[in-house]
């Protein structure tokens, strides 16, 4: 036997209060976890979305109060039923200073048709600059012509089409030349087809929804350009996708500091119940102190018993509070990641960094307790019972 | 010199108008092997001279000195590590740990000596047997009578072989049969060679011993006499201090 083995005792037989040691910590631990995992995921879910994002630089019609997501990029406006931009004044684009740095310039234009009894939103597209500007996209068939279009793939489903069915759409026979793999994003659930073909369809010649511009070279000067272009297009709202992320990022920061403030708090409270119980605890127990104490336990053995009692609560409650933040923070990012994109790994790091954040929150709050009970008077201790 | 001197030592409790003179200027001397008696009415200063005794209760004034050591002059830690090698410590409530089985008990001196775990099994093993507890190992106090734990108590005060076992009213709540069992074992170790101070309200317990230091009001009674021995058919000294000054 040795003061592992008492310790060790000691807690099993103080089930009711070990627990609540271990909830206190584990809770703690847990909440942190969750926020970081989330944070990161979210952190990481932005950068990705960024880095596979061929178009730097939306070209949008000014409109107030609108709230356009497209890419999963919350970039400010609802509806495409809105003004639209003159295709004639895109084309100046190519007169801009930068306008070598240009390498896609991709006009987009939105509208909501009828096809067989479902609303699906029709882009029209320049399926030609879109090999820049989606870099990503894999279509199952073939480029459509002029009298063809291709499905998202979720749309495909919902209208239960694939490639080579007719489609009518508002009095026009058309073909589908192909589905679009999933993207993940929201292509998945519309309709594209040439810019020409839905303009003429939505009564719309002449005119773009919105343009997105892949500004391909490194440093682009990015400010620059967006300065240019919107000097040339008139009555458009001119914003670079970075500066759109940034405001996520920075959104994003703020909520890294809150869920850090909260975090400390709740780590706080966690280690007052240990600092609480633990004081409960050494009172109790004084008798069985007096006894150790007489019986020529020193002061720093009495001390070790408390601090691996501690110690022992402390490790448990570090990695039950990971595995207890690792599922809430899954869950959250099920319930807050826009069309899904984010995820959450188990991190050894993480499971690490709870463990001694555990251990550590755990022994701190524990050191006073554990001086008082090596400070107990065995005579004392004794005496009083 | 003797091998333990007590010189003009004094304890109160408390301070103010709360003081309590727990005991007052005594002197007295123990040699070594010997079996004492501590004898008087309750509150008379019993527990506490032993606790003093045990280095377990700083007096308030004199001198304490066992085998030349000075015991209230170490260091507060020397002072534990003076009470596990020397003092064995029978209470008078027991003082088992109660989530702790009966060997476990035993070995709880051990636990911070330096041996194999084996070794220490061992050592509690034969302290068990030494009081007949062999068997009833594994039971935790709470499944043991009084007499049984009395006997952990004492099994636990010498697993150590300390050279000497403080017993403070060990038969206090035992039936005579158990009692005589108890008071056989101290006097066989005694025989053995620990030195043994107990304290008894007993005058049958009080016999087994050599000598009887009898306290009342915090100080030795003076002057010799002898005691009407009732379990053993020997009658023995009741010394007060004089007495033992005399001898020393
Ligand atoms: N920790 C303490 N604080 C204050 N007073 C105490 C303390 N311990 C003992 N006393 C007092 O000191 C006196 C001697 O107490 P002690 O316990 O030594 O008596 P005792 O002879 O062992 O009595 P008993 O036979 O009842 O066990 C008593 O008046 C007691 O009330
Ligand atoms: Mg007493």
């Amino acid at each position: 036997m040795n003061l592992r083995d008492i310790a060790f005792k000691n807690l099993l037989r103080r089930k009711a209060k070990a627990l609540f040691v271990l909830a206190g910590l584990a809770i703690g631990v847990s909440t942190v976890v969750a926020l970081i995992s989330f944070v990161d995921a979210m952190t990481e879910n932005i950068n990705h979305k960024l880095e596979k994002y061929g178009a730097n630089i939306l070209i949008v019609p000014k409109t107030e109060n609108l709230s356009l997501t497209y890419g999963g990029l919350s970039l400010g406006g609802v509806s495409f039923e809105m003004q639209e931009i003159r295709e004639q004044d895109l084309a100046k684009i190519q007169s801009i200073k930068n306008a070598a740095n240009v390498a896609g310039l991709g006009p987009m234009v939105f509208g909501v048709v009828n096809v067989e009894g479902n609303r699906v939103l029709l882009a029209g597209v320049d399926f030609e600059a879109n090999w820049i500007l989606k870099p990503w996209w894999k279509i199952d068939g073939t480029i459509p012509g002029e009298k063809g279009l291709v499905l998202g793939s979720e749309t495909a489903v919902v209208l239960g089409l694939n490639q080579g069915s007719p489609v009518t759409i508002r009095g026009r026979q058309l073909t589908v030349s192909g589905v679009l793999k999933p993207t993940g994003s929201q292509d998945d659930q519309l309709i594209f087809m040439p810019l020409k073909t839905a303009q003429a369809i939505l009564n719309k010649e002449g005119l773009v929804s919105m343009a997105e511009v892949a500004a391909l070279c490194k440093d682009c000067p990015i400010e620059a350009m967006v300065k240019q272009i919107s000097d040339v297009v008139p009555g458009a709202k001119v914003m670079a996708i970075q500066q759109v992320v940034k405001g996520r990022m920075e959104a994003l920061s703020q909520f890294k500091k809150f869920s850090y403030g909260v975090s400390i708090v709740v780590v706080l409270v966690g280690s007052l119940v240990v600092l609480v119980t633990m004081m409960g605890s050494v009172r109790e127990r004084t008798e069985e102190i007096g006894i150790f104490r007489a019986i020529g336990f020193r002061k720093s053995h009495v001390f070790k018993i408390v601090l691996l009692e501690a110690g022992f609560i402390s490790a448990a409650a570090g990695i039950l509070g990971y595995l207890a933040g690792f599922v809430v923070a899954k869950g959250a990012i099920r319930l807050f990641s826009e069309s899904g994109g984010a995820s959450i790994q188990p991190s050894f790091e993480l499971l690490g960094g709870s463990f001694v954040l555990a251990v550590l929150v755990g022994l701190m709050a524990s050191v006073y307790p554990a001086y008082l009970a090596s400070r107990m008077d065995p005579n004392q201790a004794l005496n009083a019972i | 010199m003797s091998y333990i001197r007590a010189e003009n030592i004094s304890k109160q409790y408390g301070n103010g108008d709360a003081t309590v003179m727990a005991i007052q200027d005594i002197d007295f001397t123990v040699e070594s092997g010997e079996f004492v008696s501590i004898m008087g009415e309750s509150g008379a200063g019993k527990s506490t001279l032993l606790s003093i005794v045990g280095a377990m209760n700083p007096p308030s004034s004199g001198k304490f000195v066992v085998d030349e050591i000075d015991v209230y002059h170490l260091g507060s830690e020397k002072r534990t590590d003076f009470r596990r090698e020397f003092i064995g410590f029978v209470f008078q409530s027991f003082h088992l740990v109660p989530y702790l089985t009966v060997l476990e008990n035993v070995m709880l001196p051990l636990t911070t000596v330096k041996a194999t775990k084996k070794r220490k099994r061992t050592l509690a093993e034969e302290a068990l047997d030494q009081v007949g507890l062999t068997g009833k190992e594994q039971r935790l106090p709470s499944q043991i009578s009084g007499g049984e734990k009395e006997r952990v108590a004492v099994a636990r005060a010498i697993v150590n072989d300390p050279p000497v076992l403080l017993a403070d009213e060990p038969t206090g709540n035992l039936d005579s049969k158990t009692t005589h069992e108890i008071m056989d074992l101290l006097q066989r170790l005694n025989q053995e060679g620990t030195t043994i101070l107990m304290v008894t309200h007993s005058q049958d317990c009080a016999a087994y011993a050599e000598r009887i230091l009898r306290v009342s009001d915090g100080r030795l009674i003076e002057g010799e006499g002898l005691v009407e021995a009732l379990c053993l058919d020997r009658k023995i000294p009741l010394t007060g201090a004089g007495g033992l000054m005399l001898r020393a």
